[in-house]
């Protein structure tokens, strides 16, 4: 009970510190710039509110294109609109016809040549941010992070640090003096998914046999919200993603945290020998029991999380233990069973789980 | 109304607009050379990505003697349409047989092969990679050689008949267009099967 | 002269209705088969239309539960593979085959029985796909009707993530009418290359003919990758083979490529035909010459062109290399070069004519408009880094319904508007039309303008709900009230054709003062089309006619 009001508490503070995020994102300068923050603050996952250079790099270019058609879009439609208006039919209309007019080449030689030059500026802008995206220099600090989408949840191994956890990826900011980004590594396990966290950086797909890298450098601590962007099955629209950015120190705090082989709470032993005892154990993995199934999330440390199914339901005892009981009350279509425990096993497992920090 | 037709008729001249079944038959070779194109490029960016199983230098085997006689049916053919357009009748069913049973020849062979590969190596469009390309790539080759022999041994029953004569002659080279895209596309998967990818 | 044949009625020879519905089933006159594709398209428009709004009432409020998950994707996947296959194409092709033949002064298509079995083969494939809800059940229970996705990623298609049948009949159904696309095209460009009447050279056609001609060329090259990648999907699926199978070494991303390779040119397929229409009523109303001819030929075809080499902007975000992504970038930029000749062209035309808004040209005003929009929103995608965001969004889902609705929908009403009285031998009444153009503009654009928003904020597609916490619900109930105001607009259309067909005004041979040769022939045409072939020395034959003293074949 004292467990899940911390855990309350914690979603609070951190949607508090969130909305600090939002507040943050005031850029000065363009008129223009501030009406499009402005109108699209009100999302946690705009695009135009970047918080780390891959989407601050996108949102300039943005910038550059959204001016071209805007501009291209007023002329044309600026014309249209006046021709409709001047040659529109009106009552003393005398001639029979009006003058036939088959073609001009000089026109059109000029209405061919300037979407030309166009096309050219707009091509090599967008070139520039295609290379220097893609062909980053990966720095020696950059954390390395392996992604391995699943049906439908996410699986996140921090291969030099011994981790392995899933659906809240932590990650440290990034100081613009001294760079510490996060360069993930990406794959699938089954179909196609796509890792799509709008304020951080465009998307990337995770595809089975083949592998994937991006890179994000948060600028500010916060909660960035995305979530699988591929259509991979029933479930594709609750495989939520959840990015926690955490100052260096916050970050070595969650490290060692996760470091440690999962809590051994003689209190819920009984809850323990439920786990290891029924099906639960050939899908989830707790570290230091014998449970090692890879097939479904990492359980190690599933109390330190703020949601459970992939961020669609509030971690509390409430939904854990309904989930357990029938996964598809919450994500009709997920692939894991309903375990068809009795209450009292049910309540034990449930138990032990939220010990689980 | 006539004196017009016929006025307008003089300033435009002949009026003359290519053949209807030759125009049509063209765009079908157009988009069967798509479909083939598409397995094709399959078969190479497959080349060497098998796990496991038989590789196409351990089994394959250059089917020379088939291709000869299926490239050799091409000419039989043409010489088939000549001879059709100018009434020689006897030559025509002769170069028309030899085509048919040209292309038979291939066929069998090429059920042969697939005889081999299976019961011999054990290589089925299951196995690997390779095996299911070999066999799509090849298998729908063959399949397009067995509606060409249906055509063409349509025809050479009709003309057994007698009811073939010199105005078919152009049926007879739409027929023909077809024949020789089939021996066309044998030149690309022969290149491409038994030459790239061994 | 308007011909209105009269039936007398003789006892002894009155024609049953068997005896009509035979006629109809058995012809292979290109009218009644063209009239047969329109009629089977609209009624597709109207369930898939229904699919449509089911889906923006489960979207309407988040964490909705109006529809199922499961039910929602199939919504989708019926929803997109419907309107692509089983009413953009086969109303195309329903005007193109009405069209063409009377537009080149010839009697028939080059293949009329072809003609027929096409059409019955492609009527035929769509009964399939829905054949699928009732029957799609497979040995696991799992089905109905196919929940893939329109374009159907593998690995989900293989047999292991989609059990059942579902799949297949998405395969077989498509497999099945893209026989008779290519069969109709096939059909389109014989009859154009090999029956124009005497004096009609190439560079005197009717732009829509030429425009129909590129179409059927890109079907041939487009519709065959498709063929073939389903082909090795069923393989797949059911002789154990690995085209896209992972875990035997296969690739994933080659069915994208195979299946872009066939996606972006079919939606050319879809919108060279609105091109077409655009070419043929706009001039009209403007009462001009359509502005540079050659330079409208030389544009269609080379969208034609490139349309192949830009497919792969719909996997900017798969992980192809920085060259790979420049280049596709680069190629999808270009095309919006001959896509501008053309929206200026059709302003030159405008510009200095004497315009009419009749109904078809209010649709046809609404198509420049929003066919520019749709390219700009296109080019602000084909930047593949800001494609990195919004591909796979709502923006992508805004942009390609501004495309097909906003642009194709709108031109292919604009074209019942103008060919009904040529079909039908009536007019529609302008006033139930007027109902319907704004109707449907103001529901077109509360849906699909703000379409484009919850993309900017991260809205995917394909999600059949979404969370209260990211912005997007004010978005969609507006988005969702639009569609409102479209399905009455439709259902006013409906009801306009129907009763027109028997109350609407009498036509005439030549309602609009037209100048191509199919207002040559009475309305309805008899089933000859034309008493005598028509001898043609100019691209307006009809204009000659009216105006002998400047005939267009003094100037081009």
């Amino acid at each position: 009970m004292l467990v899940s009001l911390e855990l309350l508490a914690g979603c609070s503070h951190l949607l508090r510190s969130t909305e600090n995020l939002f507040a943050q994102t005031r850029p000065g300068g363009y008129p223009a710039l501030h009406f499009l923050t402005f109108l699209f603050d009100q999302s946690s996952t705009s695009i135009f509110a970047p918080e780390a250079t891959p989407a601050h790099s996108i949102f300039n270019l943005s910038l550059l294109v959204l001016a071209i058609c805007t501009g291209i879009f007023l002329t044309v439609a600026g014309l249209l609109l006046f021709i409709l208006f001047r040659f529109r039919h009106r009552r003393g209309y005398t001639q029979r016809e009006p003058a036939q007019i088959y073609g001009s080449t000089q026109i059109e030689l000029s209405w061919t040549v300037i979407p030309i030059l166009i096309v050219v500026v707009l091509f090599l802008a967008t070139a520039r941010v295609i290379f220097v995206t893609q062909t980053a220099a990966k720095p020696s600090n950059a954390l390395d992070v392996v992604v391995i989408g699943h049906q439908y949840w996410w699986e996140y191994r921090y291969p030099k640090l011994g981790i392995v956890t899933a659906n809240e990826l932590h990650i440290p900011v990034s100081d613009s003096k001294e760079p510490t980004p996060t360069y993930l590594t990406m794959s699938s396990a089954d179909t196609d998914h796509s890792f799509w966290v709008p304020r951080l950086a465009g998307k990337m797909d995770l595809i089975p046999n083949k592998i994937n890298t991006m890179w994000v450098d948060p600028e500010k601590p916060g909660l960035y919200l995305g979530q699988c962007a591929q259509y991979c099955g029933v479930q594709h629209a609750k495989m939520l993603i959840r990015v926690y950015a955490q100052s260096p120190a916050d970050f070595q705090l969650w490290v060692k945290q996760q470091q440690q082989a999962a809590a051994q709470n003689s209190s819920v032993a009984e809850g323990r020998a439920v786990f290891e005892g029924n099906a639960c154990a050939n899908c989830h993995t707790i570290s230091g029991t014998s449970a090692h199934g890879i097939f479904g999330p990492n359980l190690s440390h599933l109390a330190s999380r703020d949601t459970i199914a992939s961020g669609a339901v509030v971690n509390n005892a409430q939904n854990l233990r309904a989930f357990i009981d029938d996964p598809a009350h919450y994500k009709p279509g997920v692939l894991m069973p309903a375990m068809h425990l009795n209450d009292h096993d049910l309540n034990a497992v449930t138990q032990y789980l939220l010990t689980l920090h | 109304m006539s004196t017009a037709v016929a006025l307008a008729h003089e300033q435009i001249g002949e009026w003359k607009q290519p053949s209807r079944g030759i125009v049509g038959m063209a765009c079908l070779v157009i988009a069967e050379s798509a479909i083939f194109i598409i397995f094709v490029v399959a078969y190479l960016f497959y080349i060497g990505k098998s796990l496991r199983g038989p590789t196409p230098r351990e089994v394959l085997e250059i089917p020379w003697f088939a291709s000869i006689c299926l490239l050799s049916s091409s000419i039989t053919v043409h010489f088939a349409v000549h001879d059709l357009r100018h009434s020689r009748i006897g030559r025509f069913i002769t170069w028309l047989a030899a085509t048919v049973l040209l292309g038979g020849i291939f066929l069998a062979a090429t059920a042969m092969e697939w005889y081999d590969l299976i019961y011999h190596y054990g290589l089925t469009i299951r196995t690997n990679l390779f095996g299911t390309t070999f066999y799509s790539l090849v298998g729908l080759h063959a399949s397009h050689v067995i509606v060409g022999l249906i055509m063409l041994g349509l025809a050479l029953v009709f003309a057994f008949f007698g009811k073939v004569n010199a105005h078919h002659a152009e049926r007879l080279e739409v027929v023909s267009i077809y024949w020789h895209f089939v021996d066309a596309v044998w030149v690309v998967v022969f290149t491409v099967v038994y030459i790239i990818g061994r | 002269m308007a011909t209105q044949t009269q039936v007398i009625v003789n006892p002894a020879t009155r024609r049953g209705w068997l005896d009509h519905v035979q006629d109809w089933v058995t012809t292979v006159d290109h009218k009644k088969i063209g009239l047969m594709y329109i009629g089977y398209a609209l009624i597709f428009l109207v369930i898939a239309g229904l699919e449509a709004i089911l889906m923006r009432i489960q979207l309407l409020v988040p964490n909705n539960n109006f529809v199922s998950p499961q039910v929602f994707n199939r919504l989708f996947t019926m929803h997109g593979t419907t309107m692509v296959f089983f009413v953009g194409m086969p109303i195309l092709f329903g005007f193109g085959n009405y069209l063409v033949p009377l537009m080149i002064g010839a009697r028939d298509m080059a293949f009329p029985r072809l003609n027929a079995f096409s059409f019955w083969v492609s009527a035929f494939g769509g009964l399939l796909l829905y054949f699928s809800y009732f029957a799609g059940s497979g040995l696991y229970g799992a089905g109905t009707a196919p929940d893939v996705g329109w374009f159907a990623y593998a690995p989900l298609t293989a047999r292991v993530f989609s059990p059942g049948h579902s799949t297949d009949y998405w395969t077989l159904s498509i497999f099945i009418s893209g026989i008779g696309s290519i069969g109709t095209a096939l059909n389109i460009v014989a009859t154009t290359l090999c029956m124009r009447c005497p004096g009609m050279k190439l560079s005197r056609m009717p732009l829509l003919v030429w425009l129909y001609l590129v179409t059927s060329g890109l079907v041939f090259v487009t519709i065959s990758p498709l063929t073939a990648a389903q082909i090795m999907l069923c393989i797949d699926r059911y002789l154990g083979g690995h085209f896209f199978d992972t875990q035997a070494g296969g690739s994933a991303v080659l069915w994208m490529h195979f299946f872009w390779i066939f996606g972006h040119p079919e939606v050319y397929i879809l919108v060279l035909p609105a091109f077409a229409f655009a070419n043929e009523i706009i001039p009209v109303f403007s009462r001009k010459a359509i502005f540079g001819y050659p330079a409208m030929v030389a544009a269609s075809v080379g969208i034609g062109f490139v349309s192949l080499s830009v497919w792969a902007h719909h996997m900017f975000t798969v992980g192809m290399g920085p060259g790979p992504n420049a280049f596709f970038t680069f190629s999808t930029m270009v095309i919006s070069v001959p896509t501008g000749i053309k929206i200026f062209n059709w302003l030159a035309t405008l510009w200095g004519g004497n315009i009419h808004f009749t109904t078809p040209m209010k649709f046809a005003i609404g198509f420049l408009f929003q066919f520019l929009i749709a390219g700009l929103t296109g080019i602000m995608l084909s930047v593949s880094p800001f494609d990195w965001q919004l591909g796979n969004s709502y923006f992508v889902v805004a942009h390609f319904h501004y495309v097909l609705v906003g642009a194709i929908l709108f031109m292919i009403f604009s074209a019942f508007y103008y060919w009904y009285p040529k079909m039908t031998g009536r007019m529609l009444s302008d006033k139930l039309g007027s109902w319907h153009f704004w109707l449907f503009l103001i529901g077109f654009h509360l849906t699909f303008d703000f379409m484009h928003i919850p993309g900017l904020l991260g809205m995917p597609r394909r999600i059949y709900t979404y969370e209260a916490d990211r912005g997007w619900e004010i978005w969609n109930i507006i988005v969702s009230s639009g569609a409102v105001f479209q399905a009455v607009a439709t259902l006013i259309f409906v009801w306009n054709m129907i009763a027109s067909y028997f109350k609407g005004e009498k036509s005439g041979p030549d309602p609009w003062d037209a100048w191509t040769l199919e207002w040559t022939t009475s309305s309805p045409p008899p089933s000859y089309n034309f008493a005598t072939l028509p001898v043609v020395e100019s691209r307006r034959p009809l204009w000659d006619r009216k105006h002998p003293e400047e005939p267009d074949s003094q100037y081009e």
